[in-house]
């Protein structure tokens, strides 16, 4: 980078400071939201200082709502649990079917290779609510209501797209020479397969899976028509929040404060392979 | 100890046929080139013994047993890559070794790699990753990861096409060694005749997905059999005129330019009618004196490439010649009038509607 005035530098500084306090102020508003009473956090004007209290926290662990019209049971550790079983889950299914499957469009023209791709992908992009109706219909008939599988099932339709088509690319670009010279030494494709394109294709599979993770674990429609409170995700769970007593905003900023977090620290691990996984596709060495 | 024998394969992609009815031998411990124009189907060629591609018709045999239909984990087949394809994720070490391992009983693995990395100088380089070598290291690792299962039979795809040009010497000096180490059947496939003259026993020319002459490399240089051949050999490239050769008192001439040039003895089978009279640029003589078996033509510009002048010459009919000379022969200037000629042997006639050559060498046609 080129030295600069003081005054650059200056401007740089501010600049980036406006931009951080306008990305990361709503995260650190609600933060600070999560450690308030609703009293405190409906009071006019705001204020920054403030009695921190852990009621929110105590609330969503114990699972009593304790509101003005009485005591409520939530279940929002459930709806944590259920969260991360189903996003795993469903990524891992995802990962399963699609790496293969992403693999065989990259490598192999086959009839109607494109447009069964293409159909994938425009899962992407029919709106869920078209899809939902006659899907709890079949789900009802095939039993498949209210279970963890008819969930990560429909989670398919996120998930698997978004793999299929991130890692193709990354499987394309792999020199198909490298596979050859593998099998010519002596290997078999399977081991071609595992070997050399899955490790190579390593950081978009790895892109891939957490961007889909990420997809699932924000899903709210899916859950919400096809699962009942016991299965149903944080996403969905956070409307028991809206009570007959008002809204109970300490404890949504609680509860969106511990749902980001196992998400956040994915992203924060995994952020090394997602930054090198999607910039390595782009460019060919 | 294994023969590679290529029987009448043939291949086809929609309307392009880069393999066109190829037969080809390659006795253990010989080294044939493989040389055309790109797109001539050399590496189509090389793809289906390796077993990329499957013939669409025909046999290929190694050692007398047919490998069409194998994988290619199982045709006892080392390749070197024109891009290396080096696995990017495994050191060289692993990448030379990753033959040997996978193969029953890899034995003395470290031992071998050793020897080999030796061989090819690069013993210092083993701990590296392919993206930290140079193109010359990263080469001769892919050389040394295709010779290290001592195959049946070794093909070699351009393998000097990315290095730079001094390695490119170098290598060209170590190969044949190398390759004759052990009794592979080599195919070494190239777009440079000077590579494919130093280093095969024999070179293969395919054009088109045929093969136009396959044969020792002073033969095709002396004798091509067809002008498409004659013009892929040499640089600068044979020059070429259109002639009606005729026969008088026993001689055969041709009117070259306007000037009667003699062409040899006549004998039985004399070619008459159109043909392509081809003369290499080193063959060319040029003086300012002129004698009836000379061709008047001007000096268009002198390209001094040290170890040989080359002047561009434009013929009394606008025909543009060039001449090769040692440079410190007489060469005139730019815009002289000067005078061209040859001797009757060295001059080379091809059948222009066929484009096979002729005349007296004819009997020694290989393809």
């Amino acid at each position: 980078m080129e030295h600069s005035s003081l005054a650059g530098r200056i401007f740089r500084g501010v600049a980036l400071s406006l931009i951080l306090i306008f990305f990361m102020f709503p995260i650190v508003w609600i933060f600070l939201m999560s450690f308030q009473s609703n009293d405190q956090i409906l009071r006019i004007p705001p204020r920054i200082l403030f009695e921190p209290t852990l009621a929110n926290y105590e609330a969503l662990i114990s699972g009593q709502l304790r509101t003005a019209a009485g005591n409520l049971q939530i279940s929002f550790m459930r709806n944590l649990f259920n969260s991360v079983v189903l996003s795993s889950a469903a990524v891992l299914l995802a990962l399963l079917l699609g790496v293969p499957a992403a693999y065989a469009f990259a490598r192999f023209k086959f009839r109607l290779g494109e447009t069964i791709a293409f159909t994938l992908l425009s899962f992407r992009f029919a709106p869920p609510l078209l899809v939902l109706l006659p899907l709890s219909l079949y789900y009802q008939e095939l039993g498949l209501n209210d279970t963890y599988l008819g969930i990560v099932w429909v989670y398919q339709l996120i998930a698997l797209p978004l793999i299929l088509w991130i890692v193709r690319g990354y499987f394309e670009d792999i020199s198909p020479d490298i596979e050859h010279a593998y099998r010519l030494a002596g290997h078999s494709w399977r081991e071609a397969f595992t070997r050399i394109a899955v490790p190579l294709a390593g950081p978009g599979i790895a892109a891939a899976g957490l961007l889909s993770f990420i997809f699932c674990w924000n899903n709210f429609v899916f859950a919400l028509i096809l699962a009942s409170a016991d299965k149903q995700p944080v996403t969905v769970g956070a409307l028991a929040f809206v009570t007959a007593s008002g809204i109970q905003y300490g404890q949504i900023a609680a509860a969106i404060v511990l749902s980001v977090t196992p998400t956040l620290l994915l992203a924060l691990y995994a952020q090394r392979y997602l930054v090198e996984g999607l910039s390595l596709g782009a460019v060919k060495g | 100890m294994a023969r590679l024998e290529i029987n009448s394969v043939s291949k086809a992609f929609g309307a392009a046929r880069p393999a066109d009815r190829l037969s080809l031998a390659v006795e253990p411990g010989e080294i044939v080139a493989v040389f055309g124009p790109s797109g001539s189907g050399k590496t189509v060629l090389l793809r289906m013994i390796a077993g990329m591609f499957e013939p669409d018709d025909g046999d290929i045999l190694v050692g007398g047993r047919s490998v069409v239909g194998a994988p290619p984990e199982r045709r006892g087949i080392g390749m070197a890559f024109q891009n290396f394809a080096l696995f990017p994720h495994m050191t060289a070490r692993d990448n030379i070794a990753s033959g040997l391992r996978a193969r029953a009983g890899g034995g003395d693995v470290a031992g071998r790699v050793a020897a080999i990395s030796k061989l090819l100088k690069i013993e210092h380089v083993l701990g590296h990753a392919p993206r930290e070598l140079s193109n010359g290291q990263k080469q001769r690792t892919a050389l040394a990861r295709a010779l290290i299962g001592n195959p049946d039979v070794l093909l070699l795809d351009d393998p000097l096409r990315n290095v730079d040009a001094k390695l490119r010497y170098e290598m060209r000096l170590e190969l044949p060694n190398l390759l004759r180490r052990g009794t592979a059947a080599v195919l070494y496939v190239t777009q440079d005749y000077r590579e494919a003259m130093a280093i095969a026993d024999r070179i293969a020319v395919l054009i088109d997905g045929r093969l136009a002459q396959v044969a020792a490399p002073a033969d095709i240089y002396a004798q091509p059999a067809s002008v498409a051949v004659a013009r892929l050999f040499g640089d600068p490239t044979i020059n070429l005129a259109e002639v009606s050769p005729v026969v008088e008192h026993g001689m055969l001439s041709a009117m070259v330019a306007g000037a009667r040039m003699r062409l040899g003895a006549a004998d039985g089978a004399a070619p008459t009618g159109a043909c392509w009279l081809g003369v290499r640029p080193e063959d060319l003589a040029v003086s300012s004196g002129s004698t009836d078996d000379a061709i008047p033509a001007r000096i268009l510009a002198i390209t001094p490439m040290h170890e040989k002048a080359v002047l561009l010459l434009r013929l009394a009919d606008g025909t543009e010649w060039l001449a090769a000379l040692p440079p410190d022969a007489p060469q005139g200037a730019a815009d002289d009038a000067v005078f061209v000629r040859f001797a009757p042997d060295q001059a080379m006639l091809f059948d222009r509607a066929t484009g096979l050559r002729i005349g007296p060498s004819q009997r020694l046609k290989a393809a």
